[in-house]
């Protein structure tokens, strides 16, 4: 593939102070603050339900948040999105399996970002196809039916349509849930060679057990940002505990004096912590 | 005479059954126009099956009705007041979705309805010569030269939309996240595949009438759906069946002496109970007996 560049034009993600109420006046996530550092692979890390698909959302511009916004470097995302920029891969359920298309087809639907409008891929999409195909390991499963794919090679097939866009910035939502561990292993190590080529890497997951092995960095979100850096020093128990620790998300919605964030702000190992903002702004639901 | 054909099934019966209707003019008419109807549908019902919309294609279709009576107590072609109604309507659904706090399902019952109540209340107050059985059910042995034109206009249209945006509405309808990703304007996408709905709506009001046209929207492409793993061949044989049971069904209307409309329906019905029951990979009977072995179901994956 040509994705080989130079690190200048590597991109972050910058989420700024960003709010989400769903229709329903479930408040989703507040004052989210992080960025995700360009060139790295960084785990977004949390409970189910504590927010980690409607930060993805937000990020990708699915949904607008009630309040903040995101940019990729100061480009906004509707234009990263329109250059290409962005590329990212589903959770295995919101995909329709028995829809009737091939594991071509879906890769190739990667291109059409950079095709005219009639959508006829030329021989460098074809190329760029096949060989985004082979190097996820795919190739041989080119004709199946996406839904005659193991989980892997699922993922694999959307992994490939990434790769077909090109895109700089990779979202990956849950890519290990339903996987084997070998191809979770094959997974991570095309997600280390994408980070050296360039790439930047969000994976959301609450699968713990391998963070460390591949992620720079990590982020942690309950309703909000808890903590975020390298992993090193924000990987660790305390904030594990804080972030899947069942704090009550009343004591969170600024609606007590006492910050959640308050009493922990004092234990060692928060590279950052928002006590200060999720304090200062209350939030009304 | 549809007696003696079902007593004695002789080749030359089988022949006269085809060639006799054809001495007729109407009857010619009446096969050509709901061929291409049939395709016109057949088409978008793929699209439609794909993205679950059978609902919406219901809601349409009884929502064209206001229309209908207003075109013509205007002097207006009927097309372009169903086509304004129908499309209004799924704006309006889209509204209610998006507003309140009902589900898509509830807004589109809501909003149907509704309209085509308005249409009942004027289609009996607006003096016209509109017959509302033939809204209702359709009356394609009586369709008018005009009323030809104005089907041939709706769904030449419709055909030729989703051939250029083929791609972009597959892409649509399997994954619009994706489309979003990409940069690609997914809102036009939306109402690109809701005009093309309004439209073919419109062409089949005259074969089918509003009753019975969802299934002229859903019937063909679900009985594809069941045979094929392919796009492509799926609106193949989503053309083939709706094409064959509008040929079918217009003859049996005159052999029977039948709702054309119904009668092409039933057709279709028995097609895709067919290929139910029947298909290579996916059909009930072969799956249980056959150990078919490509079950629909991405809950159990193969290896």
């Amino acid at each position: 593939m040509t994705v080989i560049t130079t690190p200048s034009d590597t991109y972050g993600i910058a989420v700024d102070n960003i709010s989400v109420t769903y229709s329903n006046a479930r408040l989703a996530l507040y004052n989210a603050n992080c960025y995700v550092e360009p060139g790295t692979i960084t785990g977004l890390v949390g409970p189910n339900g504590g927010g980690k698909s409607t930060l993805f959302k937000s990020i990708m511009g699915f949904l607008s948040p009630s309040q903040g916004h995101v940019h990729i470097d100061g480009v906004s995302v509707e234009r990263a999105q329109k250059q290409q920029l962005m590329a990212y891969v589903p959770q295995a359920d919101e995909v329709d399996w028995n829809f009737p298309i091939s594991v071509f087809d879906v890769v190739m639907m990667g291109r059409y970002g950079y095709m005219n409008m009639f959508r006829i891929p030329s021989r460098k999409d074809r190329r760029l196809v096949m060989e985004s195909l082979e190097r996820v390991g795919m190739s041989e499963f080119r004709n199946r039916q996406i839904g005659e794919l193991s989980g892997g090679q699922k993922k694999r097939a959307f992994l490939a349509r990434a790769l077909a866009q090109a895109g700089k910035v990779i979202l990956l939502d849950e890519p290990f849930t339903g996987v084997d561990v070998k191809t979770e292993k094959s997974i991570i190590t095309l997600l280390m060679q994408l980070r050296d080529e360039g790439h930047t890497i969000l994976v959301s997951t609450h699968d713990l057990s391998s963070i460390s092995t591949f992620c720079d960095r990590v982020i942690l979100l309950n309703q909000t940002i808890l903590a975020a850096g390298t992993t090193e020093e924000t990987f660790t128990e305390e904030n594990l505990s804080m972030t899947f620790g069942g704090l009550p998300i009343s004591s969170l919605s600024g609606k007590t004096n006492q910050s959640p964030d308050a009493h922990l702000a004092n234990q060692p190992g928060h590279s950052f912590i928002q006590s200060e903002k999720a304090n200062a702004q209350g939030i009304d639901v | 005479m549809s007696m003696a054909l079902l007593l004695a099934i002789s080749p030359e019966a089988i022949w006269s059954w085809i060639v006799e209707p054809l001495q007729l003019g109407f009857m010619i008419r009446a096969l050509w126009v709901s061929s291409f109807v049939g395709v016109v549908c057949a088409v978008l019902s793929c699209y439609i099956t794909l993205k679950g919309w059978s609902l919406m294609g219901d809601a349409v279709s009884h929502a064209v009705v206001p229309g209908v009576v207003v075109a013509y107590a205007l002097g207006l072609p009927f097309s372009l007041g169903a086509f304004v109604f129908g499309f209004g309507a799924t704006v309006a659904i889209g509204y209610v979705k998006a507003q309140t706090r009902l589900k898509e399902d509830a807004g589109i019952g809501v909003i149907f309805t509704g309209f085509f109540a308005f249409g009942l209340v004027l289609a009996t107050k607006i003096p016209s010569n509109i017959d509302l059985f033939h809204i209702l059910f359709g009356n394609v042995l009586g369709i008018s030269q005009q009323d030809i034109i104005q089907t041939l206009i709706a769904g030449g249209l419709t055909l030729a939309i989703i051939l250029f945006r083929r791609k972009d509405l597959l892409l649509f309808c399997f994954d619009p996240t994706h489309a979003k990703a990409i940069g690609l304007n997914t809102q036009l996408m939306y109402y690109t595949l809701l005009s093309v709905l309004a439209l073919t709506i419109v062409t089949a009001l005259q074969t089918a009438g509003i009753v019975l046209v969802v299934a002229m929207l859903v019937t063909p492409g679900s009985t594809a759906y069941l045979l094929s793993d392919r796009f492509d061949r799926m609106l193949l044989i989503s053309v083939a069946v709706s094409v064959l049971s509008c040929l079918s069904g217009t003859y049996l209307s005159y052999h029977l002496d039948a709702s054309t409309g119904g009668c092409i329906v039933v057709m279709m019905t028995l097609f895709f109970t067919v290929a139910m029951l029947f298909a290579p990979k996916y059909g009930i009977v072969t799956q249980k007996f056959l150990g078919g072995q490509g079950k629909r179901d991405a809950r159990f994956p193969q290896a």
